[in-house]
């Protein structure tokens, strides 16, 4: 090495690999504080209050969830009970939720805690994908609840015999194998009716959680294969 | 490589990659029934389910990366520091308990599967959470393993020669044991909990990884081409600064859906967008610069035929390596940056496009460098001075690359149907996604697929076989 140049110099480089990492290190942390105030969970008090959150309160299963067009954000976003002028959630109109609509701050998150729990010990994950993260053998499940198949005219509620979205989900995680959707089936996990209205929960909560529209169009084009 | 006996740094090496080359057998087969899930599935349904199954093949591929990185380490200390491993003897223990850890964690995903919704099963059957399902129990013995080795390693470089390299991997192995803390808490907000989950993988396989991944190749070119290390080192610290700089905010390309907010769009775009340069730097610019000084002053020496000799010192290995240097790039750089801009991704993230990217990914930036390694150890621990590739190094090497190549491709073409039809087309329900899984490009990519994987097994057995035969084999100069 006749030509003593700092580009071939080794310490000058370990210095600039330490220095970048440095950097790049701290500005992560620095965006973790940020995100992580931004997606923490939300509470009652913020859905009566008109508060939006990226991530609401458990009390959302309380609402009826949407997923509207955004003309401002230019994708869809989620609409909690009704939309307002700017087309946000309005946080007003109310939906039943196995019979109810008044569950209380403590009963929410007591069934989304099992409906989370739940999602783990059943590895959910290992064929489905949760926010578009899992493997690939079986539909994702982000916006799960207003798959307009388990809606009033939808073939998956009325397969169960159910008379609403929520009974005919728990209905059929509860007996999978019972009620095959396609030739690829849900096994059966062992899953309890009580693990099953959780697991509802968490599913109607992940649906409000505000995504960034993704998925794109969900559940807004029907029939667009073979032009059916 | 004199001496007739291994030190016991090298000897626990050779205990790390035999068990990973164990796992890398049984991460094939797992695939492999996973693989013929795709194409029947009513095959072991509610016996072995694809959830099980594809667990297993993902877990397995991760924790014999795992052992043959451990087991990389161990093999490079001594030449590296010029001393012997310091606490070789826990270090020994260490491994036991992992081995023993292991088979106890796989039995239970084996046999129990899926337990009730509660935190028992989150402590001791699984966490469900994909790639780190290992229960709770088993994340503390894990931190604890790789706590030990990275005692060993820091204490070994601290009392001997510190090279560049020794310096990376004890940068590097402090961050990827420390990193793993951040997958072992429950929430019940999923997106907090995506959010520290990516902590771990990303920052594992898209920066510690990769980083590794350098270290190695420097040390296997030192021994392998006998390349000069300030080159080699200038080169590695280069790209430790790109992975680093690159890799650390590339991060946000996971954070673009999961609920967290949308100026990650743009740091994940462009930091994962840089992601793929480093790749095939350090290997392409040690080469030509080795080529033009060393390469031409050797060429000069060898004029007569007599003398015309390859000075690779482990050819086999070398193939590896070279495979790794261009499998990175397109595994990881150019597939990756397929679908890592948002406005692509808002289309293709969670189809068979990712898991197309995954296969060649994790096939071209490690398993070709670590099975290169498992050649450096066969020649070490059997004192061969050059090594040539036999008949089954050649038909392991041509099978697993195709094998893999043509999984890819397989499962690019899936990908794009599922995110033509699935996505595009149908909006992302769950009719949607059946109507993609229907289409016959569909069917017919994971019939490949599966062809492929078979493919990919077959070379794994010669692969098998080449490294428990090669060693007493009489073609190698000793």
């Amino acid at each position: 090495m006749a030509n003593k140049s700092v580009w071939s110099d080794n310490r000058f480089w370990q210095r600039t690999a330490t220095w970048v990492t440095g950097f790049a290190a701290v500005l992560l942390i620095w965006l973790t504080f940020d995100t992580s105030a931004m997606i923490s969970m939300g509470t009652d008090e913020d859905l009566t209050n008109g508060v939006t959150k990226r991530v609401p309160g458990p009390t959302v299963i309380n609402y009826k969830i949407e997923y509207l067009m955004n003309a401002r954000r230019g994708h869809e976003i989620p609409v909690i009970g009704g939309q307002n002028a700017e087309g946000t959630s309005a946080f007003q109109e109310k939906e039943k939720f196995f019979g109810r609509d008044d569950w209380s701050e403590e009963e929410a998150r007591a069934m989304l805690h099992l409906g989370k729990l739940g999602s783990q010990a059943k590895n959910c994950m290992d064929c489905h994908t949760l926010l578009g993260n899992g493997a690939y053998y079986a539909p994702d499940l982000t916006k799960a609840w207003l798959d307009p198949a388990w809606g009033p005219e939808g073939s998956l509620q009325a397969m169960t015999g159910k008379n609403t979205k929520e009974e005919a989900m728990a209905e059929f995680l509860q007996h999978p194998s019972q009620y095959p959707t396609h030739e690829r089936m849900m096994p059966d996990l062992g899953i309890t009716a009580e693990e099953a209205i959780g697991l509802v929960a968490f599913l109607k909560h992940m649906s409000s959680i505000d995504t960034n529209g993704f998925p794109r169009n969900f559940g807004k084009m029907k029939g667009a294969v073979h032009g059916k | 490589m004199a001496s007739n006996t291994l030190n016991e740094s090298k000897q626990l090496a050779t205990w790390y990659f035999t068990f990973a080359a164990i796992l890398f057998g049984a991460q094939l087969l797992f695939g492999l029934i996973a693989a013929i899930q795709f194409v029947m599935p009513g095959f072991l349904f509610e016996v072995l389910d694809f959830s099980i199954v594809r667990m297993l093949h993902i877990n397995a591929l991760v924790v014999w990366m795992v052992f043959a990185m451990f087991g990389s380490v161990y093999w490079l200390l001594p030449d590296e520091t010029g001393i012997d491993t310091v606490g070789i003897k826990i270090g020994k223990l260490l491994y036991w308990i992992f081995v023993a850890a292991i088979a106890v964690v796989v039995l239970v995903f084996l046999f129990i599967q899926v337990g009730p919704a509660d935190q028992t099963t989150i402590w001791f059957i699984t966490e469900g959470r994909e790639y780190i399902e290992a229960p709770r129990w088993a994340d503390i013995g894990i931190v604890v393993v790789a706590l030990g080795f990275v005692g060993n390693l820091f204490l070994t470089g601290m009392k001997g020669k510190q090279t560049g390299i020794v310096t990376v991997l004890m940068a590097d192995m402090i961050a990827f044991a420390g990193l793993y803390l951040a997958g072992m808490f429950f929430t019940d907000n999923i997106s907090v909990d995506q959010y520290w989950w990516w902590w771990v993988i990303h920052l594992w396989v898209e920066a510690t990884w990769e980083v590794f991944v350098g270290a190695i190749a420097a040390y296997g070119l030192i021994t392998m081409i006998g390349a000069h290390r300030k080159v080699v080192e200038m080169w590695l610290w280069i790209e430790v600064a790109m992975l680093f700089g690159s890799g650390i905010l590339g991060m946000g390309h996971h954070y673009f859906w999961i609920g967290t907010p949308e100026y990650w769009w743009e740091i994940g775009a462009l930091f994962s967008a840089l992601e793929p340069l480093p790749l095939v730097a350090m290997f392409v610019h040690v080469l030509y610069d080795w080529g033009k000084t060393q390469g031409a002053e050797m060429n000069a020496e060898h004029t007569t035929e007599d003398n015309m000799k390859s000075v690779i010192k482990n050819k086999p290995a070398f193939t590896w390596f070279v495979l790794n240097a261009f499998g990175n790039f397109l595994g990881a750089g150019v597939w990756g940056f397929f679908h890592t801009l948002p406005q692509v991704n808002l289309y293709t993230h969670g189809t068979q496009f990712t898991s197309a990217h995954g296969h060649l990914s994790f096939f071209g930036a490690y398993a070709t460098i670590l099975v290169g390694m498992m050649y450096i150890a066969v020649q070490g621990k059997n004192n061969i001075k050059v090594m040539h590739n036999t008949k089954a190094s050649i038909w392991a090497v041509s099978l697993i690359t195709g094998g893999v190549m043509g999984m890819t491709v397989a499962l690019t073409i899936a990908g794009y149907v599922q995110v033509l039809v699935s996505r595009a087309q149908m909006g992302a329900t769950w009719a949607g996604y059946f109507d993609g899984q229907a289409g016959l490009w569909f069917s017919q990519g994971m019939d490949w697929r599966l062809i492929m994987g078979v493919v990919t097994f077959i070379g794994f057995l010669f692969l098998a076989k080449d490294l428990l035969t090669t060693g007493k084999n009489p073609v190698h100069e000793r």
